[in-house]
């Protein structure tokens, strides 16, 4: 293989991996955020348990997370130097400011917490997760920026053959990144509130009325269902978005050929994309295309014909990952939407349990196979439209990509399993004993 | 102009990352040698857990600043140096997860396997920032197009090699300090003892590099047209002097930051010297990779300058913060690594 594809091989290894801990780590720190409130509010003690319980599990996680990271933003210039160079006037600033402004009070503020449970109060302590769940959301918030103007390049002029930044506000505020980032901050908020769903659905399978559990179930049920729904809709604004921005991206997920009017949407089809058709197409429905994407059945939606060949992506990853996506965020609805009418009876139920405890994987799917549309989406370009992924790659051997791709699948292995396992065994061995009646400022002062 | 502000704020972004996880890279490397029982390794974990996290970001940072300022620096310089950052980035990944998983793990045979994972993942880049380093100050060998013409071993030249043990020694020395300071009884005696021995390395090493990098550098072609820069090796090596006199008397928190000063000097004396050089080739001039050649536009260069002028003395605050809160000895009755989780 030669360097582009190693290289492209390795990011995906990196990003896939790294995109294991993210969302976890966005979405749990709101949810311990709001258990240690409740404590250091009501001062309940099984809340100060549940932070303490459940941030456990996050430590694991936003180590990995951390370190995995770092990773990434090397190899912009390790692997993609060309890229590097050609965007560095508007993508390095966003990296750097993500660095500065968030990422430090991300990393200070998780240790004051970890350590801190003896040296702060209860409300101070409970200001220092804010701080962390508040600056890994602005941290994903730069860092999605940064990604959107890969996708829909704004807010520059070319100069010397290279986009140079001349509206910085532009950048910031686009439409595409608003979406994207509402996107995928509710899609990691789903993980983190299945992820409290199926380890609390473990234990009370086991202890039905443990109230520590069932406490745990509800605070992240309401959580999950809230951003399951607004990620349908959301979603829906999402592709009339991707309609406008890039159409080659919308053709591809709907396996769209032929432009027209009254574009369908087909149920079940099989691209074939060296006979440009699909080879099967099953339950046509007509104009829904057209309708999601502009708002009115009768809208022309351009096809993969029209697109030359070499400006089209891949259409069977994208447009399987994007059929597998949608069904997994609507069944998401549908168990947050059960979970909600069995709130008051939730021990009872041992089958809704049960499905629970498997469905902690899927929103993890879903975030990896919304990655693979987007990116591999908006193949061949890297930069949507100015630069294409070939001409991006460093120039380096092959022999070294190699090595270290080999290193990284090794090494990023052995980590996963070392620490989802690790995450496994805490979470089944529960929480702390909680003591029974106590003062809730006993601790201070230590 | 603002390439030069850029440069300095590139240059101490290093020097304070080097500065801060000198510490714990350096007692990451010595925990085996310093802790002797179970106890003691717990005290050592537990003396860096709180900060290591924190101290890396600078470098995430110094990353990112080096890709917004100078995209061009940042593209070869990390493309060129492939190998040796691959090998700094999966030591650095090892050691994050040992001092987040070592605490947690079930067995004995897990903690052992962590352990030489800190080990490992800290002596790597403590050595390897120092090759680099000296590398670059001495020049890489890169064509007009950014590619590298040198191999992996090359880099361990005479000189890389010197610029690798002076940065290990100098971390070494900083990482018992903070332990000297840190701890109590015999892991602070020993701490303290060793602190001293490879303070003589250190100082070794130091008054070599100077030497050495007249021979083997253009560092010197900044002092000599500007002699008032003198002052940054000066106080590198007074700074260094001074580690050891506050070891004489055992003020162990004093001699931690002078330390903290000889890493901030040693690293800016290179850094002075390059300027206006961030990268430069050994294979001709041209090829240099300058902050004239390689920087962002003035437009980039501004915005990112009103966010740190704004957030760096933000950061600097609560990190300060942070640091003071944890400040007191680490005990064994905390046993904070598992306890506090």
């Amino acid at each position: 293989m030669d360097t582009l594809m190693l290289s492209r091989l390795q990011f995906a290894v990196a990003t896939y991996f790294h995109f294991l801990f993210v969302p976890l780590t966005l979405g749990l720190s709101m949810l311990i955020a709001i258990m240690e409130t409740i404590y250091a509010v009501r001062g309940d003690e099984e809340y100060k348990a549940m932070a303490r319980f459940w941030g456990k599990l996050f430590l694991i996680n936003f180590a990995m997370g951390v370190v995995t990271g770092l990773t990434l933003e090397f190899q912009f210039g390790t692997n993609w130097s060309r890229y590097s160079r050609y965007v560095g006037d508007i993508f390095g600033p966003l990296l750097a400011i993500e660095a500065t402004v968030t990422f430090f009070l991300e990393s200070t503020f998780i240790a004051v917490w970890a350590f801190g449970w003896n040296r702060l109060s209860p409300k101070a302590h409970a200001v220092a997760i804010w701080l962390v769940a508040l600056a890994s959301s602005m941290s994903a918030i730069w860092i999605l920026i940064a990604n959107s103007w890969m996708q829909n390049p704004v807010g520059f002029a070319m100069k010397n053959g290279r986009p140079v930044l001349n509206d910085f506000m532009a950048v910031v505020t686009q439409g595409y990144a608003i979406l994207t980032i509402l996107h995928t901050l509710a899609g990691a908020y789903i993980v983190a509130g299945f992820f409290v769903m199926g380890i609390s659905a473990y234990h009370l399978l086991r202890k039905p009325q443990d109230s520590f559990f069932l406490r745990s179930f509800r605070i992240a049920l309401i959580f999950a269902l809230v951003f399951s729904v607004f990620e349908v809709i959301e979603g829906h604004m999402h592709g009339a978005g991707l309609a406008l921005k890039q159409p080659a991206k919308l053709a591809s997920l709907e396996a769209h050929w032929n432009t027209s009017a009254n574009a369908p949407v087909y149920l079940l089809a099989i691209p074939d994309p060296e006979n440009d058709r699909n080879s099967i197409e099953i339950g046509r429905v007509p104009g829904a295309l057209s309708l999601l994407a502009f708002h009115t059945p009768t809208a022309t939606v351009t096809g993969l014909k029209d697109i030359p060949r070499d400006q089209r992506p891949p259409v069977a990853p994208t447009f399987v990952s994007f059929r597998l996506m949608v069904m997994l965020g609507m069944l998401f609805l549908l168990l947050t939407a059960t979970g909600f009418f069995l709130r008051n009876r939730l021990a009872s139920n041992r089958l809704y349990l049960k499905v629970m405890i498997y469905a902690i994987p899927l929103p993890y799917i879903a975030c990896a196979l919304g990655w693979t549309v987007t990116e591999i989406g908006r193949q061949p370009w890297i930069v949507y439209g100015l630069m294409k992924t070939a001409d991006a790659v460093s120039p380096v051997s092959s022999s070294q990509v190699a090595a270290s791709l080999a290193a990284f699948t090794i090494v990023y292995t052995l980590l996963g399993i070392a620490a989802f396992s690790l995450i496994a065994r805490q979470a089944r061995k529960g929480p702390e004993a909680v003591p029974k009646v106590q003062p809730a400022r006993q601790e201070d002062g230590v | 102009m603002i390439e030069t502000i850029w440069f300095v704020l590139w240059g101490v972004l290093w020097a304070v990352y080097f500065m801060l996880d000198g510490f714990d890279l350096g007692l990451g490397t010595l925990m085996p040698f310093v802790a002797k029982n179970e106890a003691e390794k717990r005290i050592v974990y537990n003396s860096m857990g709180p900060f290591w996290d924190g101290n890396e970001v600078w470098l995430i940072t110094a990353g990112g600043v080096t890709f917004a300022a100078f995209p061009g620096t940042y593209a070869v310089m990390f493309s060129s140096l492939y190998s040796p950052l691959m090998f700094i980035l999966f030591a650095l990944i090892l050691r994050g997860a040992a001092l987040e998983m070592r605490g947690k793990a079930a067995s004995t045979g897990g903690r052992k396997l962590w352990d030489m994972c800190l080990v490992v993942g800290s002596f790597v880049p403590a050595l390897l920032f120092g090759v680099a380093f000296a590398n670059i100050f001495r020049g890489i060998p890169i064509d007009g197009e950014g590619i590298y013409h040198g191999s992996l071993l090359g880099l361990l030249n005479p000189y890389g090699l010197l610029g690798g043990l002076l940065f290990l020694s100098l971390f070494l020395v900083h990482g018992c300090l903070w332990l000297a300071a840190k701890s109590e009884g015999d892991l602070h005696q020993r701490a303290a003892k060793m602190s001293g021995r490879i303070w003589i390395a250190a100082l070794v090493a130091a008054a070599l590099f100077l030497g050495y990098s007249a021979i083997e550098t253009n560092l010197y072609d900044n002092y000599r047209a500007m002699p008032a820069l003198f002052i940054i090796p000066f106080l590198a090596v007074c700074t260094l002097i001074v580690v050891r006199v506050f070891i004489g008397n055992a003020s162990w928190w004093k001699a931690w930051f002078a330390s903290c000063a000889a890493i901030a000097a040693a690293a800016l004396f290179g850094v002075a010297g390059l300027y206006p050089a961030l990268f430069p080739s050994s294979m001709g001039k041209a090829y240099t990779m300058t902050i004239y050649n390689s920087s962002s536009s003035p437009l980039a260069l501004k915005i990112m300058l009103v966010v740190a002028l704004i957030f760096v003395p933000i950061v600097i605050i609560y990190q300060a913060w942070a640091y003071s809160l944890f400040r007191g000895k680490v005990k064994e009755q905390d046993s904070g690594y598992e306890k506090v989780y």
